[in-house]
């Protein structure tokens, strides 16, 4: 992909989307990655006991997803200076996570060219699983090399 | 039933402490399985880590006393996360984690009590710069 240049974005620009689909064993490798050992996250009978509809993707394993599609579209040049998801739905595994990204501000701070982008992912109900927001910095086409 | 509460006299011997520095090896084969496990393919991953490694540096003392502190609420969710980078975290970097609990909000849920416990979590390299600065929220419901 092209790099993405703080003058080609505008309120409303649309971050490329991207569709994931977590099995358990995506999920049984992160939890052995990120030391979450919670066991809704990779067995059926528990979760159910805590009242769940079955396995749970991890929030974290979503924020992730959000936090690649940003990577992808930053490039090498642009860079993340923020973060933020909240926890809001139910992702199940076997499902497609959609992640999506919107502009909603751009400004300069500190002579860097920010933006401030709001996040969020879909389960195939539509409903947002995770909403959020990151602040990211994006290399200038005027910016002397 | 609602206004009783749940915060019991350990968790609330914990606010405030600030628990760590527990250290932690960025290494090569660590960050290669939670780039698999994120399945993120970006190349990138080969020299520094994704925005959401520092959730595999775990501030394990005081998650484990807010998981486990005995009071009436079994079941755990998280919340929220908040992450703000100063700068990158490195293969080969060595990694310094202290967390606090800074707050707990309890709410009465359609279920009950939720309690919501605020945590601050702050991440520095071996050179002694902060490297990222993380909030995060948990729920016991």
């Amino acid at each position: 992909m092209a790099q993405v240049y703080y003058e080609d974005i505008n309120e409303g620009t649309e971050v490329p989307a991207l569709v994931k689909y977590p099995t358990t064993m995506q999920l049984v490798k992160y939890a052995g990655a990120s030391g979450d050992y919670y066991q809704i996250h990779y067995d059926k009978d528990f979760a159910l006991e805590n009242g769940l509809p079955g396995v749970i993707v991890h929030g974290w394993l979503t924020l992730s997803f959000l936090g690649q599609m940003l990577t992808d579209w930053l490039g090498e040049e642009g860079r993340l200076l923020k973060l933020n998801g909240s926890y809001r739905g139910i992702n199940k595994v076997n499902e497609d996570i959609f992640c999506y990204g919107k502009v909603n501000k751009k400004y300069a701070e500190e002579g860097r060219n920010c933006a401030r982008v709001e996040i969020w992912a879909e389960n195939p109900g539509g409903d947002k699983t995770v909403t959020g927001s990151a602040v990211v910095t994006l290399p200038s086409r005027e910016k002397p090399q | 039933m609602a206004g009783e509460s749940v915060i019991s006299e350990e968790l609330n011997s914990l606010l405030n402490v600030e628990f760590g520095p527990e250290v932690y090896e960025v290494e090569r084969g660590m960050v290669r399985k939670f780039v698999e496990a994120i399945d993120d393919p970006n190349p990138r991953w080969e020299k520094e880590t994704p925005p959401t490694f520092p959730a595999a540096i775990v501030p394990k003392e005081l998650l484990n006393r807010l998981f486990n502190a005995e009071i009436p609420l079994k079941r755990l969710l998280n919340g929220t996360s908040e992450l703000e980078y100063l700068h990158p975290i490195e293969v080969g970097d060595v990694i310094s984690v202290t967390a606090k609990l800074t707050r707990m909000r309890q709410v009465a849920g359609a279920e009950g009590p939720t309690l919501f416990m605020f945590t601050e979590m702050t991440y520095t390299n071996q050179r002694g710069d902060v490297v990222v600065r993380g909030k995060n929220t948990y729920i016991r419901y």
